[in-house]
């Protein structure tokens, strides 16, 4: 059997009493984009740094393409490349500068003008890097990445605090490089950008993965339950919402209940009857069907940015 | 090598686009040169070597400020966290420092000398060669002290705290500014635990007593041995996350490479040479002696 390309195994690691990671366990295998969707401080940034071999984890295993990203040293650098979280360029830099300085440390280099021209950068290849917009700096770091040919991605938020315009073309981008069969480990705390990217996902919480599957098998372990956003005029309990007839679980939420129903026009109608029972009134109702941020609800009790 | 070579040329590039390092790194030491020359000048001519010599002692011990500086608010913008994804270890990123800080150097020096030459008609140019080894041993000395204070502070604030401290006891106690033999004897003892004054003395020995670099020992072991430590210390102490912070112990460690100038420094208290020699290139551009009170015994 072929083994996963990155194997994580009961990593752990700590930042003095905070426990940032808690035994986090995932593989991913050649040529698939996985990807890690968490909330701020699930510990999605400390697992790709030590995959990156930038930070040393506490106990685990972690093996990149064989090698061990704290111990292989410039070897593994070389095969690898990434887009860092939080990260700069000298200000004075100028675009084909940083390419070419960057393309000197590696062995095998990517032809920087094909790289200009599919990142969309060559007519800002003489550009200082502080003229560049958030995106443009944003697709120059993607460029960056991808300047060795790596064997293995890794993206911590590539398109988090960028306007939707640009994350679009981010996206463009990265579906390029899945069909190019590119191994990426991509963290995300946009659902859409989860469902629309990546072959597999783990969704993590508080240094811990608590469930990871394809898109779809995840949100199949909804239950195959539509998804309710119910506002009453008047507070009710949660508890009596979710034994209506249909309703396989209901929570509060923001002001309102999210109901998840097997049978949604049952539970409407069971719904009705109980408000005109109480003399209660509905202020709202959504129907959708579930995303991946109802299985983190469901998983978590929270929201994904809360 | 390779790698720092690349890292060299890049941050040349950066540096001559910026125009508060070319400031502080040309325009500042021809101020002070000016500057001096106004106080001094009823002395003539003579004194000019003298106040080149202090002029390039202080330019080389500057070079401590950029190096540091520039390196802390790399690591502070995250930019040196970029790096460490690539295939690049510290040593390079710390030789491209020394190695841009270097080039930067030369034509520095080399403008003063100019100036001096021109705007000032220094007449005497003393041991050429003996100048550019105190420039090229003084900048890797003094570029690597400026690498153990970007690696033992966790900020610019902090840098810019330690460096101007540090800057102060160079200026004012090591003879740049105020000559040796002119400071009051406790001040002049203290002085030889200074590495600057050893720059110092050293610029002024070459320049205007026209000794050649082997006759200034104690000046060159201090000098190369606190290279050594500095930059084997600097490797160590090295940080690439801002996140990361210096641990009291490494803060111990960097202390350490006082070490070499306590030891020469306690050698010249015991001999005694180095006072005598910086009276001796006092009288000789001053044409006027030492203050009694101040002589060494």
């Amino acid at each position: 059997m072929r083994e996963s390309i990155i194997q994580v195994e009961n990593l752990k690691k700590n930042y003095g009493a905070v426990e940032a990671l808690r035994g986090v366990s995932f593989n991913v295998e050649e040529g698939e984009v996985f990807g890690f969707l968490g909330p701020n401080g699930a510990g999605k940034t400390t697992t790709v740094e030590i995959l990156e071999g930038l930070r040393q984890p506490d106990s685990g295993r972690v093996s990149v393409c064989g090698m061990d990203p704290q111990r292989a040293g410039d070897a593994y650098k070389q095969i690898i490349g990434g887009v860092l979280q939080s990260t700069s360029l000298p200000e004075k830099i100028k675009v084909h500068e940083a390419l070419e300085l960057f393309s000197s440390f590696y062995h095998r280099r990517r032809s920087l003008p094909d790289l200009l021209k599919r990142f969309g950068l060559e007519e800002k290849r003489n550009a200082f890097y502080s003229q560049l917009s958030g995106g443009q700096k944003q697709r120059l770091a993607l460029a960056m990445a991808l300047l060795n040919e790596p064997r293995v991605l890794f993206f911590d938020e590539p398109t988090a605090g960028l306007d939707p315009q640009v994350r679009r073309e981010i996206y463009e981008i990265m579906q390029e490089l899945r069909t190019e069969k590119k191994t990426i480990l991509l963290t995300t705390h946009y659902i859409e950008e989860a469902e629309r990217l990546c072959d597999r996902v783990a969704i993590v919480d508080a240094g811990k993965v608590i469930a990871t599957g394809t898109p779809r098998e995840l949100k199949q372990k909804s239950a195959g339950t539509t998804r309710m956003e119910v506002k009453l005029a008047k507070p009710e309990q949660a508890d009596v919402l979710g034994k209506l007839e249909g309703a396989t679980d209901c929570r509060p939420f923001d002001g309102y209940f999210v109901v998840h129903s097997s049978a949604v026009p049952k539970t409407i109608v069971a719904l009705v009857k109980h408000l005109e029972a109480t003399g209660n009134e509905l202020a709202g109702l959504e129907i959708a069907t579930p995303s991946l941020e109802d299985v983190f609800i469901e998983l978590t009790g929270r929201r994904l940015r809360d | 090598m390779r790698v720092a070579l690349a890292l060299t040329a890049a941050r040349l590039r950066l540096v001559v686009r910026n125009r508060t390092f070319l400031f502080f790194t040309l325009a500042m030491p021809m101020a002070y040169m000016f500057f001096g020359w106004m106080i001094i000048q009823r002395s003539g001519r003579e004194v000019i070597p003298y106040l080149l010599a202090s002029v390039a002692a202080l330019t080389v011990a500057g070079t401590l400020w950029g190096i540091s500086l520039q390196l802390v608010m790399f690591r502070e913008q995250g930019i040196l966290r970029r790096f460490r994804m690539a295939p690049v270890g510290a040593a390079p990123m710390l030789l491209s420092s020394i190695f841009s800080n270097y080039v930067m150097l030369l034509p520095t020096i080399l403008i003063q000398y100019a100036f001096a030459r021109w705007v000032f008609h220094m007449s005497v140019f003393g041991n050429l060669w003996g100048v550019l080894f105190l420039v090229t041993l003084g900048s890797i000395t003094f570029a690597s002290m400026g690498l153990i204070i970007a690696s033992v502070t966790n900020s610019m604030q902090e840098t810019q705290v330690i460096c101007q401290i540090v800057w102060m006891l160079f200026m004012f106690l090591s003879g740049a500014t105020i000559p040796l033999p002119f400071l009051p004897k406790f001040i002049q003892v203290g002085a030889l635990f200074l590495p600057a004054t050893y720059l110092v003395t050293g610029f002024q020995r070459v320049m205007i007593g026209n000794q050649s670099v082997f006759t200034l020992g104690p000046n060159i072991v201090s000098l190369v041995s606190s290279a050594v430590l500095a930059f084997l210390l600097s490797q160590q102490l090295f940080r690439w996350d801002p996140e990361e912070k210096v641990t009291r112990r490494a803060k111990l460690w960097a202390v350490s490479i006082l070490i070499p100038f306590l030891l020469v420094g306690l050698w010249e208290v015991h001999s005694g040479k180095l006072r005598t020699d910086a009276g001796v290139d006092y009288r000789t551009v001053m044409q006027r002696p030492v203050p009694v009170e101040n002589k060494p015994q």
